[in-house]
Order: structure tokens, then C-alpha cells, then sequence
């Protein structure tokens, strides 16, 4: 293994760690109803959004996706103070309280959404592209959505767009394999994502979204065909530990389906990649692991100690501009 | 001053706008190469070229994500619905996207984007294609709603819509792009939020928005031949509503009727009827008078359509119950 390899894969296992062990947090605080709501966990899928986000150019590109975003939050660079604040309801949030867990934004790191409507981010982040490639920025966008939101009329309706329009878009179908209690092979008509592809004219691969190294190879293809305005379909195949939401009794699974895939935790996986390369560090390790338990603690002691926001504010962020009853005309053109 | 049709309107505005700002596209099914299904579009393909006047294929809820989508990321798009009945289609990406990612995003973003197209009833069309669905987006906060009712205010409006930082529904009238007006020849815009005392009358405030304005407008010239004296306002805004020029008309004339040719129930009108008995209680001498279309779907038959849809005759009717005149 080469040194810069091994300088990566640490990376990679850093990033996965730290939104495992954000999670496992905000799971605990949902438990102590400090978070409200629904509340999605992204435990098990974490290669996905390490894998992918850690290959793009952050300067340039964008990424949105579905309501289980803390995870493409945390690897697209967002700080987990905002996020857990934002969980919290606190004004410190990434959205000033308003948006909750389903809608985490911070756009000066390309991250455009946290979207609560099944598939409906497709299209917007189709749109997304054609902005980048209208202003000739050089950037892509990544789109992430689930096995439910695939059969979703905004997904096919966007991938036509992204074709016709050579637009550099990439969509990533994570596959957990639970739409909520629905087994993905039960409302499919295919069992690989990646064929729908052919059918808009565009290039579809499957991955194994549990193998961080191979959902990255697999964003670097993505990406470079992307720039080129060749979009692509990805499929990711993974699996969620978690419910649905913290509401969800899990009654539609077992046990040992959860503990068979937990046998191939992308974590697990990639530890094991480093220690048959020679370069496994038990202290590395562990201090990856406190380090990102610090950041998790920090993050709820940041959002324990935040102020809620004020009443008045539910009359901001609705328009550009002070609000209608505010006094100001209405009127916010430019010039 | 030129006197040019409310599409020829519509039309510079779009120009105009695409001329000053390259950052401005227009999107939607036919826009380009046919010029348009109600010939709006006419000329933009040539003077613009394709990577501005885009055609699209028939997907309004995939093209009109893909504008939300390039607005958030600093394209200032124009989504041309063929008509507002086919953006029920579109109504989540309108609904739960462009309204709401300024919101969610605690401001973190702007949606500057117009969606605009004919709405409202047409003729020979049945009930898919002939219906008013203003209140659809006018019930939706982070949405700005206007509806022109002549070319100066369909110039003006337009304008300011695709200058403005949220996002704008223009409802248009297929039944008037026709219609011919005065607009100043050199460059002006309409506030948004800003309504228009249309013609000026001591007895009664008729209170309109889009088509409907022209009937209350022919409502007042049969009440004039009667010695009654009516005002008309045009709302021109729904969203925001410019409620002081409303309330000091009705505090001036101490009676009113609301004008909306949709269904009654949950319309702009109504809402509009209930602020001015609320806020104007005081000053009313009678009830607010209310005239929308039937509760009924559209029917094909024509005397049946038009016995539908508000008319200069139903407003008279209305006028004369407010003033205690019944006959």
C-alpha cells in the first residue's frame, strides 16, 4: 500500500466514525426528547455519503438529497455544532430552527438540502446542474435519494432533463432496501437500479455502497462523465441499521437481517482493507474515535447551551427582505 | 404611448428583461421553436438562442423542479405553464420547494423565479381546461401572486416579477391576450403588492383582479346610466395584498362587492370580502357583496359556460343588493 493510500483510507475511516458517532448521538438525544420530530438516522450507510462527497471538488460542486441528510451534511463539511443546534430547534441552527433534521442547508459549502418530499430534491438538483453548466462554473452536482423515491414520476421526469440537456448531474440511488416497512424487491419492477438508466440513454453502474473505496472509484467515473455532460445513475446497494425514523418499531425486518449486515459494516470493512494493507494504528484508531465523540459531545453541549429563537422570528425567511408587515414595501426587485 | 395587445406585453417584458440581464432564461413547453402555444414567446428563440429559450419536454413537475433548482444556484428562470391547469402537476415543486427553501434554509437561500401562464376560465373548453386557480398559490406564504389585467400592468408586472428575489406566479388570461391597451413606450415597472383604484366613484367599491376587472369596469358604466357612482379596484397583487388601497376605497364609499371568477369557497374573493368586513366594519352600510363563479365545474354549452362565470349583469345585481335597489 502506498503511504498516500494509507493517508486516505484513514481519512475515509475518520469521516464515516464521526457521522456514526454523531448519529448514535442524536439518537440518545431524540431519546431524551432534546430532538423532536422525525428524526432519521444514517447508521450502516455511511460509505455512501463519505465515499461520494469525499471525491468532489467542494469549491465547485453541489450536493442535495432526502431527509436522512445529517450524513451528507457532516461529510459535505457542515459543522455538527449547526446541525445539532439545528435539531435542537435553537436559533444557532444551520436554519435558524426552522428546518429541523430534514432540512439541513449551508450553502457556502454546496450543500443545497435536507428536502422532506420524496424524490422531489431530483429535479431541483437537475436544475442545480443546468445553473452550473448555464454559468459555466465547471461544477457538478450529486443527488442522493432512496429505493422508495426511484419510482417516483421526479426522478424519471429529471433524468430525461439532465440527458437531453447534457447537464452535469449525477443521481445516486442509495439503496437501503427498506422504503420505510416496504422491502425495495416488492415495488420494483427490476432488481438493479442501474438498468434504469438505459432507458433515458445514460450510463448506470451499481456499487456496493457498502465499500467506501468502491462507492469513491465509483464517484470519480461519476463525476469526470458528469463535467463532461454525461449524467449518470448510480446505484449504491446498502442497508440502514436504524428505522425509518426513531417512531419506526421495526416490525417488517429481523433481527438477524439487521446482524448479517452489520457483519459488513462499511466501517468494519475498511479497517479490515487497512489492516491487510499493514497499516493499521490501534492509537490511530482510538483516537479517531474519542475525537469524533468530542465532536458529538460538543456539538450537544453547543445546542444544550444555545438560545431558542425568538418569537418574532417566524416572520423572517419567508421573502427576501424585511417582512410585509414589517412596514417595508413588499416590493424587492433589483435595481 | 403604443397601443399593443396584453401577449404583445407580456412579450417586451420578457425581451426587455432578457436583453438586461443574462442570467434571465425562459423555459416551458413550446416556448421556442413554435414560439409559444399563446404565441407569447414570439421572437425569443431568434433573438436569445436555444441555451435561453429552452423547450421542454412535457413534464411540468420535472421542469419546473429544474427551475427551482437552477434559481437556487443563480439562474433568474421564466417557467412558462402552457396553462395553470397543467401545473397542478408542478403544484409540490411550486408548493413545498420554491415557497420553502427560503424558509427552511433560514434564509440561506433565494428563489428567483417567475411561473407564469394562462389561467382562469376560456371558452368551448369543459372543466380541465377552463377553471380559475388563483387561490391555489395565493393561499401559499413565500409565494408572491399578480394578475395583470391589462397590457400595462401585464408589462409592468412581469418585470418586476423576474426582478424580484422570490418567487413570482403571473396569472395571465387566455381570454385576453388579445385584449389591446396603452403601454408607455419607455421602461417602467408595476410595484408587486400594489393595488390600482382603476376607475374612481363615491357609491360603491367593486374590487376585482384579472379578467373580471374588465366586468366590474362594464359593471360601472351600466351603474353610472342609474346615477350610481362606482369605484373600481384592481388588486393586481393577491400576494402580498395591498390591503390599505382596498380599505380606504371602501372606508370612501361604504359598500362593497368582491369580484373573483373562481369557486366561492376558499377563494382570494372571499378571503378579500372578510378582511374588508373585518377591517371596515365600522364603515359598512351594507353587507360585502360577493360575485365568483358557480360551484360547479365548467361545463362545454356556452350559455352554459358564460351562466357560470361572473358578468357585468351579476355584478349589477350585486351592487344593487348593497345598495338597498333590489329589484
Amino acid at each position: 500500500m502506498k503511504k498516500t493510500d494509507a493517508k486516505l483510507y484513514w481519512e475515509l475511516r475518520n469521516d464515516m466514525v464521526r457521522i456514526r458517532r454523531f448519529e448514535e448521538k442524536a439518537g440518545q438525544m431524540y431519546g431524551l426528547r432534546k430532538i423532536g420530530g422525525f428524526c432519521h438516522l444514517y447508521n450502516g450507510q455511511e460509505a455512501v455519503a463519505v465515499g461520494f462527497i469525499g471525491a468532489m471538488d467542494h469549491e465547485r460542486d453541489k450536493v442535495l438529497t432526502g431527509y436522512r441528510d445529517h450524513g451528507h451534511a457532516l461529510a459535505a463539511g457542515m459543522s455538527p455544532d449547526a446541525i445539532m443546534a439545528e435539531l435542537f430547534g435553537k436559533v444557532t441552527g444551520s436554519s435558524r430552527g426552522k428546518g429541523g433534521s430534514m432540512h439541513l442547508f449551508d450553502p457556502g459549502k454546496g450543500f443545497l438540502g435536507g428536502n422532506g418530499i420524496v424524490g422531489a430534491q431530483i429535479p431541483v438538483a437537475v436544475g442545480v446542474a443546468f445553473a452550473q453548466k448555464y454559468r459555466k462554473t465547471g461544477g457538478a452536482t450529486a443527488v442522493f435519494f432512496g429505493d422508495g423515491a426511484i419510482h417516483q414520476g421526479a426522478f424519471h421526469e429529471a433524468l430525461n432533463l439532465a440527458k437531453i440537456w447534457d447537464l452535469p448531474a449525477v443521481l445516486v440511488c442509495e439503496n437501503n432496501q427498506w422504503g420505510m416497512g416496504t422491502n425495495w424487491k416488492r415495488v420494483s419492477a427490476v432488481e438493479d437500479f442501474s438498468l434504469m438508466a438505459s432507458a433515458y440513454g445514460v450510463r448506470g453502474e451499481r456499487v456496493d455502497g457498502m465499500d467506501v473505496l468502491a462507492v469513491r472509484d465509483a464517484a470519480v467515473r461519476a463525476l469526470k462523465d458528469a463535467r463532461a455532460g454525461r449524467p449518470v445513475l448510480i446505484e449504491a446497494r446498502t442497508y440502514r441499521y436504524k428505522g425509518h425514523s426513531m417512531s419506526d418499531p421495526q416490525k417488517y425486518r429481523t433481527r438477524d437481517e439487521v446482524d448479517e449486515y452489520r457483519k459488513q459494516d462499511p466501517i468494519y470493512l475498511l479497517e479490515e482493507k487497512i489492516k491487510a494493507a499493514g497499516a493499521w494504528d490501534e492509537a490511530r484508531a482510538a483516537a479517531q474515535d474519542a475525537a469524533a465523540d468530542a465532536m458529538a459531545a460538543g456539538a450537544v453541549a453547543f445546542a444544550e447551551s444555545s438560545p431558542e429563537p425568538a418569537p418574532h422570528t417566524i416572520y423572517e425567511d419567508v421573502y427576501a427582505g424585511r417582512p410585509f408587515f414589517m412596514g417595508e414595501p413588499a416590493y424587492a426587485g433589483r435595481n | 404611448m403604443a397601443v399593443i395587445s396584453y401577449r404583445e406585453a407580456l412579450n417586451r417584458a420578457m425581451d426587455e428583461e432578457m436583453a438586461r440581464d443574462p442570467m434571465v432564461v425562459l423555459m416551458g413547453e413550446e416556448v421556442a421553436q413554435y414560439d409559444g402555444a399563446y404565441k407569447v414567446s414570439r421572437g425569443l428563440l431568434g433573438k436569445y438562442g436555444p441555451e435561453r429559450v429552452l423547450d421542454t419536454p412535457i413534464t411540468e413537475l420535472g421542469f419546473t423542479g429544474l427551475g427551482v433548482g437552477a434559481a437556487i444556484a443563480g439562474v433568474r428562470p421564466v417557467v412558462e405553464w402552457m396553462t395553470h391547469n397543467f401545473a397542478l402537476l408542478a403544484l409540490d415543486q411550486v408548493v413545498n420547494e420554491a415557497a420553502k427553501l427560503r424558509h427552511m434554509s433560514g434564509g440561506g437561500l433565494s428563489v428567483p423565479i417567475v411561473f407564469r401562464g394562462p389561467n382562469g376560465p376560456a371558452e368551448y373548453l369543459s372543466s380541465q381546461h377552463s377553471q380559475g386557480l388563483a387561490s391555489y398559490w395565493a393561499h401559499v406564504p413565500g409565494l408572491k401572486v399578480v394578475a395583470p389585467a391589462n397590457p400595462a400592468d401585464a408589462y409592468g408586472l412581469l418585470k418586476s416579477a423576474i426582478r424580484d428575489d422570490d418567487p413570482v406566479v403571473v396569472l395571465e388570461s387566455e381570454m385576453m391576450y388579445g385584449d389591446k391597451g396603452e403601454v408607455p413606450d419607455g421602461e417602467y415597472l408595476v410595484q408587486i403588492g400594489k393595488a390600482s383604484v382603476v376607475r374612481s366613484g363615491s357609491g360603491i367599491s367593486l374590487v376585482a383582479f384579472g379578467r373580471p376587472v374588465k366586468y366590474a369596469l362594464e359593471a360601472a358604466a351600466l351603474l353610472e346610466k342609474r346615477g350610481i357612482d362606482a369605484e373600481v379596484v384592481d388588486l393586481r397583487s393577491l400576494r402580498p395584498l395591498d390591503e390599505e388601497t382596498v380599505m380606504a376605497s371602501v372606508r370612501k364609499t361604504g359598500r362593497a362587492v368582491v369580484v373573483d371568477e373562481s369557486w366561492p369557497a376558499a377563494s382570494v374573493g372571499a378571503y378579500v370580502a372578510h378582511r374588508i368586513a373585518t377591517v371596515c366594519f365600522d364603515a359598512l352600510d351594507a353587507p360585502v357583496g360577493f360575485v365568483s363563479s358557480e360551484d360547479v365545474p365548467m361545463p362545454y354549452n356556452h350559455a352554459l359556460e358564460l351562466a357560470v362565470q361572473p358578468s357585468a349583469d351579476k355584478i349589477v345585481a350585486a351592487v344593487l343588493r348593497a345598495l338597498y335597489l333590489e329589484e
